[in-house]
């Protein structure tokens, strides 16, 4: 019976992790994004075949390698808060650092895939589906932005020795934030580039 | 002592593959294969909502968070790639 009850979260074991606050603004956010994504489809149900056709003119190995990119920064940042947990305090900085230099790498890919499009002389005022690439896209890409100086940012704490068992939330709160980047750029990506 | 593998041989590496590997088939095999059909489509925004619930629940550790916010982010999976789908179906050539 005791052997169960351990095994068993209960509401007053189960926590958050990160600041509550954080949370909060990752809720709205998502929320933002949700409403981003249905006006999306309610614009494309008007006009398909524009949309479609639009599409065809996306890379869509940029869109793939980014996602590879994120999840891979993602997971980095996972396993930066285990380190941490396991008082592994040395290891914390490295995986940090691995999860920002990714974060720069999808920052460096979208710049490039821009500047294709602008120079093809594809911008927002095309027409409505590459409005709302450039606007979805780039309100994500602010995201990332913020997301990878936050990254640096907690490298550098780490590398103080910030950051153990005694000491996670500002990371857990960083993790947070930083994953619904990824997950955002997970439904984007496919909504954009993949369906038609 | 901590074994140095313990950290990099956790579910969440696993979970991290999987991701990798949906990733792929999504935008390199389901895309190229069969583009105009709606089946892949729908195929490609399910493949889309499994992985945001597995970055939710493993990677946002919201498995062991309380019930409240749990169910609301699982709501979020169900109910945007829900509407998206429905826009897509009823927009289908």
């Amino acid at each position: 019976m005791q052997m169960e009850m351990s095994h068993t979260l209960t509401e007053n074991t189960r926590r958050l992790p990160g600041d509550p606050g954080v949370w909060l603004f990752v809720g709205a956010d998502m929320l933002m994004f949700g409403l981003f994504f249905s006006s999306f489809v309610v614009e494309r149900s008007k006009h398909p075949d524009v949309f479609n056709l639009s599409q065809q003119s996306l890379n869509f190995n940029y869109g793939g390698i980014n996602t590879l990119i994120l999840l891979t920064s993602s997971w980095f940042v996972v396993l930066a808060v285990h380190a941490a947990k396991m008082n592994r305090v040395k290891l914390v900085p490295h995986l940090l650092a691995a999860a920002a230099l990714c974060g720069l790498a999808f920052c460096s890919l979208k710049v490039v895939e821009y500047t294709e499009k602008l120079s093809h002389g594809i911008s927002m005022l095309t027409n409505d589906f590459f409005m709302y690439y450039f606007i979805l896209t780039g309100i994500h890409f602010l995201h990332v932005i913020a997301g990878t100086v936050l990254l640096f940012v907690l490298w550098k704490k780490a590398k103080a020795g910030k950051y153990g068992s005694h000491n996670v939330l500002g990371l857990e709160s960083g993790a947070t934030y930083w994953h619904m980047v990824d997950l955002l750029w997970i439904v984007l990506f496919p909504l954009l580039y993949l369906m038609r | 002592m901590v074994r140095p593998l313990t950290l990099w041989l956790s579910p969440a590496t696993f979970v991290w593959v999987i991701l990798m590997l949906a990733t792929c088939a999504s935008t390199w095999w389901l895309k190229s294969g069969a583009s105009t059909s709606m089946v892949a489509t729908a195929a490609i925004l399910v493949i889309a909502a499994v992985k945001v619930r597995l970055v939710i629940i493993h990677f946002m550790e919201l498995k062991d968070a309380p019930i409240k916010w749990r169910l609301f982010f699982e709501a979020w999976v169900l109910v945007f790639p829900g509407i998206v789908l429905a826009g897509f179906w009823f927009a289908r050539g």
